[in-house]
């Protein structure tokens, strides 16, 4: 008898778990569901937090020319700037968030190419970069040939440090996490060099506890095409090539530029900016 | 299934993993030697001593160990410049090493307190009374029996080290099997659940021998009583 009703006591209580449970999911759930639809149409486009001058967290506000770039889309698309959701998209879950339409679109220093074309849709170029160098103002390193033998930092798993191990083998590379940690590196003057894309190093370069201490070289030696990654077969490619476009002409383009990297002595290439969007697939 | 198969010849996944395992290798000797001595400091009868033990297991116990080996770069390496190596990659992979082994030995001090647990008082009071200091005892009487007691937490510890020097990247050595990974995702986006099945795989394979071999040595080497 005593133990039936400990039982009895035992199933109430989980069954009250359970349910109260279930009330908080659903409420949560429909919470998020209205914010998101209130007032007009949203997106929910990909960015970097954690790149200064392209896409950069500042707790809850969002700076950079890739959110620049982003803004100006969208608008063009007729959404407002309340109505973006942003959504951090690191180098290693892009294809995913697009291939399960967890993002609409994507502006994270997303080169075109050909392996990821086939998992996903770009529009645009919006930008050429190049794999360039960031050195200390005082250092004489002009280009990648002058690294034999220099310690040089860049991201591991990147397309810029397999870049440097298959071209320059006497050099000697450190990968970190993350381009923030070589910069600190390099301020205590046991890394000679950071590579990677020139505007992502005009970015770091331009942040206000490294200015005026890096210089980047201006000699880049690859050429990547930064695009808006879209999931496979979207029809919102025409769309957001005319809106480059359009930014570009009315000067919007390079004014972003400038503003975000100003205080790194930095200019882009001009042969090969602004690009011209590709025809769409 | 071809498109697999070329990863291997991109990659050296075989050469990644050897750095994995050595890495474990050199963290595991070294936590095993300070792990030791922490563990008599706090067995020992001298109060700072076992203060000492018992503040490096806290500390040490407590912080993550991606922070440990980040300051290891970002602290020892480059800010107070320290240098253990005169080559850059050599001394990175030393730093990493340090900060596997000073992390894992607060967990292989307390695995040993665990078999010092096994042994019974009694023991200790024998080695006392025919005349033998703590030192004699603890390395004549206490410590053989406690290591045959502790031999099933020590596996533990040890295939925890072996999962954990993957956290190496974090410390520079971006060879080791979680950076190729990482590099190869990067490039072989369309291949991404086959890679990571190939490493999560890897590390079965080096683990499960040591759980093995562990279990059966725990049981074979307890001490009757």
């Amino acid at each position: 008898m005593q133990k039936t009703r400990y039982a009895a006591a035992a199933v109430a209580a989980v069954a009250a778990l359970t349910l109260s449970a279930c009330g908080g999911g659903d409420s949560a759930e429909s919470g998020s569901g209205s914010s998101a639809e209130g007032g007009g149409e949203s997106l929910r486009i990909g960015i970097k937090f954690d790149q200064p001058g392209l896409g950069y967290d500042e707790g809850g506000s969002y700076s950079g020319f890739d959110v620049d770039v982003a803004k100006y889309v969208a608008g063009e698309l007729g959404v407002s700037e309340e109505n973006i959701e942003w959504v951090e998209a690191p180098s290693a879950n892009r294809e995913n968030l697009l291939s399960n339409e967890q993002v609409d679109m994507i502006f994270a220093t997303y080169s075109i190419t050909d392996t990821r074309k086939e998992t996903v849709d770009f529009a645009g170029p919006y930008f050429v970069a190049g794999q360039d160098l960031l050195v200390p103002t005082d250092s004489d390193i002009a280009g990648p040939e002058d690294l034999e033998g220099k310690n040089l930092c860049s991201v591991t798993g990147s397309t810029s440090a397999q870049k440097i191990k298959d071209q320059y083998p006497g050099v000697q590379l450190v990968e970190q996490p993350g381009y923030a940690e070589c910069v600190t590196a390099m301020g205590g003057g046991q890394i000679d060099a950071v590579t990677t894309d020139d505007i992502i190093l005009a970015g770091l370069a331009a942040q206000e506890a490294n200015a005026g201490k890096f210089k980047v070289v201006g000699n880049t030696f690859s050429e990547e095409n930064y695009g808006v990654g879209l999931p496979k077969g979207s029809e919102r490619c025409e769309d957001i090539n005319a809106a480059i476009t359009k930014m570009i002409d009315d000067g919007d383009w390079e004014e972003a530029i400038t503003r975000n990297t100003e205080g790194a002595d930095y200019t882009f290439n001009a042969e090969l900016n602004p690009p011209t969007p590709a025809p769409c697939a | 299934m071809e498109n697999y198969l070329s990863l291997f010849e991109t990659y050296d996944v075989p050469a990644a993993f050897w750095i994995n395992i050595q890495l474990s290798f050199w963290a595991a000797l070294w936590a095993l030697a300070i792990g030791t001595v922490l563990a008599l400091f706090r067995i020992s009868p001298i109060p700072s001593l076992q203060w000492f033990g018992a503040a490096y297991v806290n500390i040490f116990r407590n912080t993550p160990l991606t922070i440990i080996l980040a300051f290891g770069f970002l602290g020892l390496f480059s800010v107070m410049q320290i240098n253990l190596a005169g080559e850059l990659d050599v001394s990175l992979f030393r730093i990493a090493i340090v900060g596997l082994a000073v992390y894992h030995a607060a967990f292989v001090c307390e695995a040993i307190r665990s078999g010092v647990n096994t042994v019974p008082l009694g023991q200790a009071e024998a080695a006392r009374a025919i005349g033998l200091s703590f030192l004699p005892a603890a390395r004549l009487i206490i410590l053989p029996q406690a290591f045959r007691g502790a031999i099933a937490p020590l596996g533990n510890v040890l295939i925890a080290l072996i999962k954990n020097s993957t956290v190496a990247a974090a410390g520079s050595v971006a060879a080791e099997a979680s950076g190729l990974m990482k590099t190869m995702i990067e490039f072989r986006s369309d291949l991404v659940i086959p890679i990571f099945l190939t490493f999560a795989l890897g590390f079965v394979i080096l683990v499960i021998p040591i759980g093995l071999l562990t279990t059966w040595a725990s049981r074979k080497l307890a001490v009757a009583r």
